[in-house]
């Protein structure tokens, strides 16, 4: 073990998640608010168990790979904002523990047309108390339902934020974020009164 | 990196894949020395020499000039992020590389975070 002891501090990455079903729009959300390129990386996974960190077992057929597409917001010289978005194609990044812990919070993405693709990733978020918000995509400019009506088909509580936005635009893209950020500022509020 | 050429398919069949690899590179260990996460921190602490390295190690340690996480040399590198922890922690143990400690250095809770966060959101608009 040899950490960072040096005087210069290294910077803080940050991280949220961007999360929905597939096809929803994750990875444009990504390259809409991301200073570089998306990048995209991988993990295996073992389908076994939840633990991650270890290749034992990549030689047995008990694993999976997940790929995922992530991009970044230089905030400041100390403080870096990474977006991931989660997989879509299948569930096994529920299993990716290490994806989500730590997370500031995630923004879960939803087509109207096809709400139930996000029941998933709203049922994580809730368990392992991650802070989100809803923001439904406009894929073709005519909503289809209200906010309430999202909220409402989702079950959501009613502290969690249902905005609108474009995922293919950068401010709108970035309005989502901040969004996101003020809710987990009014919950870190809502916790100590 | 990533150059899978006709020697090495020999070593394939259907049932090993594209697994054979990142075992290869890892050395047959399984686990990091080091603990990170996808966003720990990294950089070359310019002690080590790449040229003194292995090709795998050379070009981990040449992604790591300036301060990057360990998700972005992992993109990089082409490497499934499980490989490219095992390749950090080599550079971290000989003193090649340095990381900030893991851990909830600024959860979801840090309002100061949280608000240099927002504010740098809100200049992007």
């Amino acid at each position: 073990m040899a950490y960072n002891d040096d005087s210069e501090p290294l910077p803080t990455a940050l991280k949220v998640l961007i999360a929905g079903g597939f096809g929803v729009g994750k990875t444009t959300f990504v390259g809409s608010v991301s200073e570089i390129e998306p990048l995209s990386t991988e993990e295996i996974l073992t389908t076994a168990s939840a633990a991650t960190d270890s290749l034992a077992g990549v030689e047995s057929k008990s694993t999976t790979t997940v790929a995922m597409d992530f991009g970044r917001i230089t905030i400041d010289d100390q403080l870096i904002l990474y977006m991931f978005g989660t997989p879509g194609q299948d569930r096994f990044w529920f299993m990716w523990d290490e994806l989500s812990d730590g997370a500031l919070g995630a923004v879960v993405l939803a087509d109207t047309r096809r709400l139930q693709d996000c029941f998933a990733a709203v049922d994580f978020f809730e368990s392992r108390g991650i802070n989100f918000l809803v923001a439904v995509n406009d894929f073709d400019g005519a909503f289809h339902y209200e906010p309430d009506e999202v909220r409402a088909a989702l079950d959501l509580k009613p502290h969690i934020p249902v905005v609108l936005c474009d995922a293919r635009q950068p401010h709108s893209a970035t309005s989502t974020l901040i969004s996101l950020i003020q809710h987990l500022l009014s919950a870190t509020t809502s916790l100590s009164t | 990196m990533g150059m899978a050429g006709p020697r090495d398919e020999r070593w394939l069949d259907a049932d090993a894949g594209r697994l054979v690899r990142p075992y290869t590179v890892s050395n047959g260990r399984t686990r990091p020395t080091t603990k990170l996460d996808l966003v720990s921190m990294v950089m070359s602490t310019g002690r080590v020499h790449q040229a003194r390295l292995e090709p795998d190690h050379a070009q981990t340690l040449g992604l790591c000039a300036g301060p990057t996480t360990v998700a972005e040399v992992a993109a990089h590198l082409k490497l499934p992020v499980v490989v490219t922890k095992v390749l950090l922690s080599d550079l971290i143990d000989w003193g090649a590389v340095t990381t900030t400690s893991p851990g909830p250095v600024a959860g979801p809770s840090d309002r100061i975070v949280l608000e240099a966060v927002l504010n740098g959101l809100q200049r992007r608009l």
